[in-house]
């Protein structure tokens, strides 16, 4: 049975890095494009809605980790969402007791990091086969990649549509907002640069190596 | 017909045990984190409500929630009864009533705009708005908040009521921008009249279904 076996090549600085450069969920894997799309129209929401998944993503790992060997494969799944779910409502109270408008500007979207596809993956692909600290140091890396994707789209956004950058106004008076990009379809704009400069860059690496 | 035979197959009583001990685990953590956080929560929510109170009654110092019904009117306790209008009497530092807030909510372009808006019991008249939430598009339907000639409108909306005390005698009415001529009527936004209709829509409905449940019983709420 290869589903289970554990893969025991040791933590490398890599567990931890892979999620932030090599399979960034937002500009690599191209995950989670839901919540990338929707909350990133201000730095503060992106933000606040990358520390939410971060933080689900990290105890759903460290949790799925902990209980590897006893969940049958047969429930695994099942469980595994049980135990996202538990986590994100622990956020969705968490977030409402700090601040109930940032509350409002995410809406939906806490609750809907049930069905993250990074969060179940990571718990599917990594943590269910790894010992806990493995697999919390890579949900940690992912987590902080996914918020750095989503931090990179709503400042992107924030800047072109509003004028201002964590609330704080960048150009003054005579800035004309370019409102287009705070408004769904700039989601998918911004979106496309950031992935035309992420292959760009990679392209240009692979050559790179060739020409060695 | 050979079904094929499963190679490995867990007991069911082994899974039920996984899942029943994980769900156990998760429902100890979820009513933790509501026990923890529920006071925070419910602070937050009357911090917000306050505020957004004495936004549109400037002067008010502390708030009240009330509920008007067919019956006359009570301090709220719990849900609103079925029929009832949620509102809050606000009152100034010296307890005098600064004024009656209550919320209006009226289909806009995106979504729908709630506002939350401030009646002078003495002038029968709507003092003051402010936009509880909406997704109105930026830069153009947003302009309910910032627009100084629309908020001008609710510096003094006629909405008395009639001498049967059933409805407005007037009808709070959006016009077109430009065209307002008597005190019920709002003055829309050139370019976001769809947004500003949905205010002047949401204060009607609401001020005509609580204004003939509150204004018989208003002086209850004079200390």
């Amino acid at each position: 049975m290869s589903l289970k076996k554990e893969t025991d090549d040791g933590i490398t600085f890599d567990t931890f890095m892979e999620g932030i450069w090599r399979q960034n969920p937002v500009f690599v894997m191209v995950l989670g494009m839901c919540p990338t799309l929707a909350v990133t129209v201000s730095a503060v929401n992106a933000l606040s809605m990358g520390i939410a998944t971060l933080f689900v993503l990290v105890s759903s790992c460290l949790l799925v980790s902990l209980i590897r060997n006893l969940v049958p494969k047969e429930v695994r799944i099942a469980t595994y969402i049980v135990i996202i779910a538990t986590f994100v409502t622990l956020v969705d109270y968490i977030i409402q007791a700090v601040s109930l408008s940032l509350y409002e500007a995410l809406g939906a979207f806490i609750q809907l990091i049930v069905v993250n596809c990074i969060v179940l993956g990571r718990a599917e692909a990594h943590a269910s086969r790894n010992p806990p600290l493995k697999a919390v140091l890579n949900a940690l890396g992912m987590g902080i990649g996914f918020t750095i994707g989503l931090l990179a789209l709503g400042a992107t956004r924030e800047i072109l549509g509003a004028g201002k950058l964590f609330g704080f106004s960048l150009f003054g008076d005579h800035f004309q907002p370019w409102v287009v990009m705070v408004l769904p379809p700039g989601g998918f704009f911004v979106l496309g640069a950031w992935l035309l400069l992420f292959s760009f860059m990679r392209s240009r690496s692979e050559k790179g190596a060739q020409h060695g | 017909m050979n079904s094929p035979v499963p190679v490995h197959t867990t007991p069911s009583n082994k899974m039920i045990l996984t899942m029943g001990l994980v769900a156990s685990i998760c429902g100890v953590l979820i009513v933790g984190a509501y026990e923890s956080t529920q006071e925070a929560i419910a602070h937050n929510k009357r911090i917000m409500v306050e505020r957004a109170v004495f936004k549109v009654l400037p002067g008010a110092a502390k708030v009240s929630e009330y509920v008007a019904t067919a019956g006359g009117i009570q301090p709220l306790t719990g849900n609103v009864p079925e029929g009832g209008v949620k509102f809050y009497a606000a009152y100034d530092a010296a307890g005098a009533l600064k004024g009656i807030a209550a919320e209006a909510a009226g289909k806009g372009y995106a979504d729908i705009v709630r506002v939350l808006y401030g009646y002078d019991a003495k002038c029968q008249c709507i003092i003051g708005i402010g936009v509880v939430s909406m997704r109105e598009t930026p830069g153009i339907g947003d302009k309910i908040i910032t627009d100084k000639d629309f908020l001008k409108n609710f510096e003094a909306l006629d909405v008395r009521i009639n001498a049967e005390m059933s409805a407005l005698t007037n009808a709070v009415k959006v016009v077109k921008h430009g065209s307002k001529q008597n005190a019920w009527e709002i003055d829309a936004i050139a370019g976001a009249t769809i947004t500003s209709k949905a205010v002047g829509r949401g204060i009607n409905e609401s001020a005509q279904k609580l204004l003939p449940l509150l204004v018989p019983h208003v002086k209850e709420l004079l200390p």
